[in-house]
Parts: structure tokens; C-alpha cells; sequence
């Protein structure tokens, strides 16, 4: 031994039961204190007499949740955000199928026009959804002018696409849809290649045609990842308010609405701290919900 | 140089004992092999001696100082993974001049001794390379030259040659032993595979369901087994067992002959033997059957080598026999050898 | 005779149709952004003029308004001083922690692992309303660093669990090794382990960045003054101030930040992917 060490006893960078705690511990810290106190505090304000300039925070129980429950405001955006947030989800699965199986099969300029369809995910969502506004402009709209163009409408026929009820809430949907859609379409893609070619080669020789391959074999063993994407693109499309913001903020006469863009607007520009925790808390079902749905599929995934 | 000894060394992980109370202990300068199959502890006993696993319980020593607290880098020791764990980021020069840098060498001095570890494997003309660039047998001289470039007191290897292919294997093993020779440091080495530990160790601890069985050179091993498992687990194929009244015979397929092949006369035991099926190996010839007459039924197997010329057919009861010294006796119950008694 | 080939055209212009429309519908608004921002003025608000084509010269005006006469310049180089600190305090968490999760702590590491992933769950919406009150209490409203603090919250639950899968997914014989060439636990760690994942690393930059310049609704929730807004929230809300849209330099803005940013994305996509679906793809 020439060149020998000190003999050195194990110490807290050699245990991985001290080292262990002590590495993920920052991190478990920053989590508790920025996420885990404030959604507390969100609890808390919800109970309180809380608002913007007030240094003081009275207990009120449940009077804020009671007052907010009983505004039109409120039931109004309760039922919107469920419209928006089931009907644009609904549609992003099912297209995000048809995308994802199209895309399974290789074919000459796949890269690009994989590029082209992460784009609306990939760019920021407040910028995506500027250029709609544009698209949907009530006195320049491309889509007005291209309807006319064909003679689908009159030069009087124009669509006001955010400012009609049922045309913006149709309007935002379809920019959340097409948001959401290319997250939805990687994720299914990769599930897709990830079924081993044996069980396709197999699935022929057995004699299935078309359908009986996609329905049968395709899409059940696509079925847990499908989950994962149907559950996150749920929550942001529950808890999202960018879109609306940006097109239509909420209007016209808040239909469209939802709670997380009412709670923005009550308590941040509102001022009334306390009602617009109250509404956010109403989120918090909806998350809990998903959450568990993960954990449902996490639990699988460690079963097989 | 040091010697290593464990001291009723166990490891138990969860409900499962993998190392159950090994007493061993390596000489000055040897190469010691713990031979067994997978699962039977050998690795996770060379796991302890390195530092990277906590015995439950026990002592591990070695050169006469008990290392338990120690770390793994505060034990003079260097180890020679199955993988062979070089740094993939790393040219070849920086894989072998690591442990140099972690002990603090002054950087002038790094330079010869990582080209005098080099030499050593005739690795000098790769050191610029990454390991990726390098083919299944220079990786292993690579490995080689990391663990002896900062002269450990002790070289634990596991199973450093399962990842060549058979050809390699011979050459490196040959090689491996050179090597180990000339710098004499003691060694020990893990591995599942019989010719290697037959062929590699001064002596063989054979390891079963976290025990040693037996430790003892090559031939005491293969000639005097401790137990059943010891006379099965080595020689192919495995020694034949035949239960006779309270005990278990043993004999050596090489050593069970057709009786006119033991020219030598002595003292032999004559068995029928019904020959079923015969493989032609080139070198051997390989005889399955059963013994007729006294042990009627016994399934038994013969190994001739090519050059013994008797006469043997598939179908046929010839007459075999063993010479009577090459009968072990084995207690039926625990499958201990126990003192010779005439069948 | 023809049948067989009629129907693989068929099939064939059938999936390209479907590729093509699905293409169409997400790169439009792009392809729209970039026209726009050459366009006059005058060419632009005509609702006679065709929309698809330069009916008037092609201009540069849009782009120089944007970089001159906006605080354009100056939200880059906010959302660029923001998306480098939290992708520092980023990587400072979430290395050691994703290491942990993947080596040291066994049983109890998976749940708080699971965990911590689903804390990526938590939108902004929920806790925005009580983030403003200690911002304020902070004294970091209206300040850039109200927002390096905050943005860790949702990077480093996703690259923790990012890292984690790629610290998984190296041979442990290689800090076994280091630990036994000299290093301790930590040394292994910092000196192979770390430099070994360059690509997982670089991954969690690109997320980070991306992250960062999406950001909208704390960045709308804590900052007020113009000068202080990152890309994300100064464009669609300055720009759009009153009734008066500068349509033109609104879309070379927006195209501007968010193109280059989504090329970049795309190269990490598929890591991306499987950070995301670990466990439920096998």
C-alpha cells in the first residue's frame, strides 16, 4: 500500500438512510412551504372576511360559500365549467385517438407535421390563443371571409364567433380542444408504439379485420395511458382559465364564464380576497377526484 | 497486502437470509473463489467485504482490523464489477486515473502510474478512447487496470469474465491468473461457473443457501466432497447418489467404468448397469442408465473417455464397476460424508 | 381485378386527409401569426381585401413598432431572467431529490415520489388568491422575483420525477464503483452520476424555460407595472390595451416567442412523454 488513506468511518455522505432524507429534504421543503401552506391559507381565506386592503381576518364560516352558492354569477360558471371541461375533453380523446392511430403508421414528412401538431401545446398558451383572436375578430375574421368566399354566408352573414353565446362558448372550447389535442396525441402515440408488434402480427393471423383489431386489441391495451391523458387534460380543462381569459373574459354576459376565470376576477380584480378563495376551493373536489384516479392507475402499473 | 476474514457474517434482507453465519478466511496473497449458484449468497457476502452492503450481523475484518463502520473507500480494497462499471463519460486514461484523483494523488504523478497500470494489461494504446468505443475483452483489461492502479490491499472481482464469450473466457482466465501471481495480492473472486473456480483458485469455498459448505483447493473440493450438495453441484455430470440401506454412495461418472477397463485390478465393486442412451461427445462418451441387481432401479450416469476402448451399446446390462476408494459415503438424513462402511 | 388497389388508394388518401386536416387545424393560427406580421396596416383592416394573400407590399413596420415602441425587448429579457434563476433553483432541488427518490429511500421513496408528481396537478387557480396576499406581505408585489419564487413550485414536482427516471435507469454498479475508487455515497453522485445524466439535465432545462415563458396566471395575478411583465401576460394584455389592437405587431410578438421556443420543445418531446406516462406503459 503506497498511498494509503486515512481510515475514514462512514459517516451522514456514506448512509443512505441519513443521505437520503437530506437530498429530497430541500425539496420536500420548498413544496410544503409554497404549495402546501398557501392551499391552507386558500382554506382559511374561504372562511374569512378577508379582502385586498384589510390587515385583519375575521372568522366568518361558511357565510362566504353560502353567498357565493346563491349568485347566478356563480351557477352560471359552475355549469360552464362542466360544459367546458367535459365537452372539450370528450372531444379531445376521441380525436386525439384518430390522430394518434393516423400518425401510428409511417408515411414521407411524419417529423414535420409532428412539429406542426405539438405546436398550439408547445408555444405559450396566452400567445396561441392571441392569434385566435385575431382568426375570430368580429370585423376581419378569416373564417367570415372565407365562408363568404364560398357563398356560405352574406356579406351581412358575418359571425360575431365571441360575441354570440352559444358561438363563444363553442369558440373556446374548440381553442381548448385544440390546445390539449397534442398532448393527448403524444401520449396516445406512445402507448400506441409501445403495444409489442407480436400481438398486432398475431391479431392478424387470427382473423381480425379492421374494427375487430381496432376495438378489440388496439384500443383496450391503449386503455391505462389513455386514462393518464384523459385525467390530466380534465384538470387543466377544469382548472384553466387562459383561454377564456384571453378571448372572451367570461363574456358576453358571463357565459362563458367558468370558476377558476370567476375566482381570478372576484378576488384578484374584484379585491374580495375571501369569496374569491371560496370559489377556487370549489376546485379542489374536482382535484382530489383526479388525483385518486391517478393513483388508481399508478397502482396497476405497479400490480403488473 | 492484508488478509480478509468474516466472522459469523449474515445478511438478511426482509424475510430472506441471504448470508447466514459464514466463518471464512482468506490467506496472505491467495485466490480465494466462493463458487455457487445463483441466489446462494456469494455475492452478496463479496458485497459486505467491499463496504456497499451492512452485514446484519457478524464481523468482517480485514487485515486484522474490523471494517464494519468503514465506508467502501476507506478499505483498500478494489473490486472488478460483472458489468465492469467504467465511467461512460470518461476516456479510458480518466477511468483508471479516477481512483487516483479520489485518493488525492498529486497530478504530476497521476500520468505514470495510470501508464504503468496500462502496461500491465497492454492497454496503452487505448487510453484516449471512451469505454463504448471498446470491445467486450478490452473493457475487462480497462476494469482490470482501475482496480490495480492504486495497489489495494485486497481484489474482490464478481464474475468479471461472464460477459465474454467462451473463446475469450479461457484467455482471459489464464491471464487472470498470471497476473494475479506476479502481484500477489490477495483476491477474491465470485463466480457460478465450476471450470473457473476449478481453474482460478488456490481454494474454493462452496457456498449454498447463504452457507459455506466446504472450503478447500480444487481437489479436496472435487475429490473429498463435505456434503451431497457439494459432490452434485461439481464435476459434469454431477456425481452419482445411490441410496443403499441407512446411507447415500457416491461415485464420479469418470470413475464408473466397464469392469474390463479397470486394468489396473484393486479392489472393485461390480455393478450391473442397463445402458439406456449414449452421447457421443467427442472426447467422452457419455452412458445413461440404471443399476440392476443390489440397486435395482437407480438412475445412474457413466462418463468414458473417448480413449477407453470398451465396448458399449444403448439397450444392453453390462457389467461396470468402481473401485472401492472412489465410494463416498453420504448420511442420508443431513447429506454429510460420514465414515466409509461396505454397502 | 382493380378492387384491391382501389382500396389501398382509397385508405391511403383517407389517412392522408385525416393527417392534412389535423395538421391544417393546429399549425393555422401559426401560419396566420406569420402573415399578419408582414401586413400593412391598411392591407390588414380592408374587409374587402383578400386575407390569404399581400394585397399591398410586404412591411417590416410591425416588427420594428414591436422592438421600438413596445416594451417588447424588455419582457424577453424579463421572461430569459426569470426562466434562468428558476431553472437554477430547479436543478438545485430536484437533482438531489430525484436522486434520492431513485436510490436512497426504497419503500416510502415511491409513495413521496407519487406524491410529489401529483403535486404537478395543483393549478395555479386554486392557489393564486392566497400566492397575492404573501407576495404582498412579501413586499415582492410587482417584482420579477415574485415569480422566481413561485415557478418552482410547478417545475420541480415534474423534474424531480423526470430525473428520477433517468437516475433509475443507470447501472448502480457505476457509483458502487466510484464509492469503492474512493468517493463517498455523495461524491459518487456529484462526480459520475451527475455528469453521466447531461441529457436528462439538458431536458429539464428545456422544460423549465418552456414552462417559464408559458406561465400566465401568476404572472397576471402578481405583476401590474408594464415594464414587468414576462412575454406570456405583456402581449396579450398591453398590446390589447383599450379597443385598439396593433393586429401587426400583436402577431409578430406572439409568433416571435412562441415558435423558435416550440422547435427547441419538439427535440425533448418523446423524453417528455415518457416522464410523464413512467408506469403506465409497459
Amino acid at each position: 500500500m503506497t498511498h494509503g488513506e486515512p481510515r475514514r468511518r462512514a459517516s451522514w455522505v456514506d448512509r443512505a438512510e441519513w443521505l437520503g432524507p437530506l437530498m429530497i429534504g430541500p425539496a420536500v421543503l420548498y413544496i410544503v412551504l409554497v404549495l402546501g401552506v398557501p392551499f391552507l391559507l386558500a382554506l382559511y381565506y374561504s372562511v374569512s372576511d378577508i379582502s385586498m386592503g384589510s390587515r385583519t381576518l375575521g372568522f366568518v364560516g361558511l357565510k362566504n360559500f353560502v353567498s357565493v352558492v346563491q349568485t347566478i354569477k356563480f351557477q352560471t360558471s359552475l355549469k360552464n365549467t362542466f360544459v367546458f371541461a367535459v365537452v372539450a375533453q370528450v372531444l379531445v380523446m376521441a380525436l386525439g385517438t384518430v390522430l394518434a392511430l393516423a400518425l401510428a403508421r409511417d408515411f414521407r414528412g411524419k417529423w414535420i407535421v409532428r412539429l406542426l401538431i405539438l405546436l398550439p401545446w408547445v408555444a405559450p398558451i396566452s400567445l396561441g390563443t392571441i392569434g385566435w383572436l385575431w382568426i375570430l375578430d368580429s370585423t376581419y375574421s378569416v373564417i367570415n371571409w372565407t365562408l363568404e368566399a364560398v357563398g356560405l354566408i352574406g356579406p351581412d352573414g358575418w359571425y360575431m364567433w365571441l360575441g354570440v353565446p352559444w358561438l363563444a362558448m363553442g369558440s373556446v372550447i374548440a381553442i381548448h380542444v385544440w390546445r390539449i389535442l397534442p398532448l393527448a396525441t403524444v401520449i396516445l402515440l406512445a402507448g400506441l408504439t409501445s403495444i409489442p408488434h407480436d400481438i398486432h402480427d398475431a391479431a392478424q393471423m387470427d382473423g381480425a379485420g379492421f374494427s375487430r383489431h381496432l376495438f378489440q386489441i388496439t384500443l383496450p391495451l391503449i386503455r391505462p395511458i389513455a386514462l393518464v391523458a384523459g385525467l390530466f387534460g380534465l384538470t387543466l380543462a377544469f382548472t384553466d382559465m387562459i383561454v377564456i381569459f384571453v378571448l372572451t373574459r367570461g363574456g358576453p354576459y358571463d357565459t362563458t364564464q367558468v370558476l377558476a376565470s370567476l375566482a381570478f376576477f372576484t378576488g384578484i380584480q374584484g379585491g374580495d380576497l375571501a369569496e374569491g378563495a371560496a370559489i377556487a376551493v370549489f376546485l379542489f373536489p374536482l382535484l382530489v377526484a383526479v388525483a385518486i384516479g391517478f393513483l388508481r392507475v399508478a397502482r396497476r402499473a405497479e400490480v403488473q | 497486502m492484508a488478509t480478509v476474514e468474516a466472522r459469523r457474517v449474515s445478511k438478511q434482507f426482509g424475510d430472506v437470509r441471504a448470508v447466514d453465519g459464514v466463518d471464512l478466511s482468506t490467506r496472505e496473497g491467495e485466490f480465494l473463489v466462493l463458487l455457487g449458484p445463483s441466489g446462494c449468497g456469494k455475492t452478496t457476502l463479496l458485497r459486505m467485504i467491499a463496504g456497499l452492503e451492512r452485514p446484519t450481523g457478524g464481523e468482517i475484518l480485514i487485515g486484522g482490523q474490523v471494517v464494519n463502520d468503514l465506508p467502501p473507500r476507506a478499505r483498500r480494497i478494489a473490486m472488478v464489477f460483472q458489468s465492469y462499471a467504467l465511467y461512460p463519460h470518461m476516456s479510458v486514461f480518466r477511468n483508471i486515473a479516477f481512483p487516483l484523483k479520489a485518493a488525492g494523488m498529486p497530478r504530476a504523478e497521476i500520468p505514470q502510474k495510470v501508464e504503468w497500470a496500462a502496461a500491465l494489461f497492454g492497454i496503452e494504446r487505448l487510453l484516449e478512447r471512451k469505454p463504448r468505443q471498446l470491445s467486450g475483452g478490452e473493457r475487462q483489461r480497462v476494469a482490470l487496470a482501475r482496480a490495480v492502479v492504486r495497489e489495494p490491499a485486497v481484489f474482490l472481482l464478481d464474475e468479471p469474465l461472464s460477459n465474454l464469450d467462451a473463446k475469450l473466457r479461457a484467455s482471459a482466465r489464464d491471464e487472470l491468473q498470471q497476473f494475479q501471481r506476479r502481484i500477489g495480492t490477495t483476491t477474491i473472486y465470485v463466480t457460478h461457473d465450476q471450470v473457473e473456480a476449478m481453474g482460478l483458485g488456490d481454494r474454493i469455498a462452496v457456498m449454498e443457501g447463504g452457507r459455506v459448505r466446504q472450503i478447500g483447493t480444487p481437489a479436496e473440493v472435487y475429490d473429498e466432497p463435505a456434503d451431497t450438495f457439494v459432490a452434485g453441484f461439481l464435476g459434469s455430470p454431477p456425481t452419482n447418489l445411490v441410496e443403499a440401506a441407512d446411507v447415500l454412495v457416491g461415485f464420479r461418472p469418470e470413475h464408473f467404468l466397464p469392469r474390463e477397463a479397470h486394468t489396473d485390478g484393486g479392489n472393485l465393486t461390480t455393478l450391473p448397469f442397463h445402458i439406456t442412451r449414449v452421447e457421443y461427445l467427442g472426447a467422452d462418451r457419455i452412458l445413461y442408465g440404471a443399476l440392476e441387481g443390489r440397486f435395482e432401479g437407480a438412475r445412474v450416469v457413466a462418463r468414458l473417455a473417448t480413449t477407453v476402448e470398451a465396448k458399449v451399446q444403448a439397450g444392453r446390462t453390462q457389467d461396470f464397476a468402481v473401485r472401492a476408494r472412489e465410494l463416498k459415503f453420504f448420511d442420508k438424513v443431513t447429506g454429510l460424508r460420514t465414515t466409509a462402511r461396505v454397502p | 381485378m382493380a378492387a384491391p388497389a382501389v382500396r389501398r388508394w382509397g385508405l391511403r388518401a383517407g389517412h392522408l386527409g385525416i393527417v392534412g386536416l389535423f395538421t391544417v387545424f393546429t399549425a393555422f393560427p401559426f401560419y396566420w401569426m406569420l402573415i399578419t406580421t408582414f401586413k400593412r396596416e391598411t392591407d390588414l383592416l380592408k374587409r374587402a381585401n383578400n386575407p390569404f394573400v399581400y394585397n399591398e407590399p410586404p412591411t417590416l413596420e410591425n416588427v420594428r413598432i414591436l422592438f421600438e415602441e413596445t416594451l417588447y425587448g424588455r419582457w424577453l429579457a424579463n421572461t430569459l431572467f426569470v426562466g434562468l434563476l428558476v431553472v437554477v433553483i430547479t436543478l438545485l432541488l430536484s437533482l438531489p431529490a430525484g436522486y434520492a427518490l431513485a436510490r436512497l429511500t426504497g419503500r416510502w421513496g415511491e409513495r413521496l415520489g407519487i406524491g410529489i408528481f401529483l403535486t404537478y396537478l395543483v393549478p395555479p387557480t386554486l392557489l393564486f388568491i392566497p400566492m397575492a396576499r404573501v407576495i404582498g406581505d412579501l413586499g415582492l408585489q410587482d417584482s420579477l422575483w415574485s415569480l422566481v419564487l413561485v415557478y418552482p413550485s410547478f417545475t420541480v414536482p415534474f423534474c424531480t420525477w423526470l430525473l428520477m427516471g433517468f437516475f433509475k435507469a443507470i447501472p448502480p454498479d457505476l457509483e458502487e464503483a466510484a464509492m469503492i475508487d474512493g468517493h463517498s455515497r455523495l461524491g459518487a453522485f456529484v462526480r459520475v452520476v451527475v455528469p453521466i445524466s447531461v441529457a436528462g439535465i439538458l431536458t429539464v432545462v428545456i422544460f423549465t424555460l418552456t414552462l417559464v415563458m408559458q406561465e400566465f396566471v401568476y404572472a397576471l395575478t402578481f405583476i401590474t407595472a408594464a415594464r414587468n411583465f414576462t412575454v406570456s401576460v405583456g402581449v396579450p394584455t398591453f398590446l390589447v390595451h383599450g379597443d385598439v389592437y396593433f393586429w401587426g405587431s400583436l402577431m409578430a410578438g406572439a409568433f416571435i416567442s412562441s415558435v423558435p421556443i416550440a422547435i427547441l420543445y419538439n427535440l425533448f418531446v418523446d423524453r417528455f412523454i415518457a416522464g410523464f406516462t413512467v408506469g403506465a406503459v409497459k
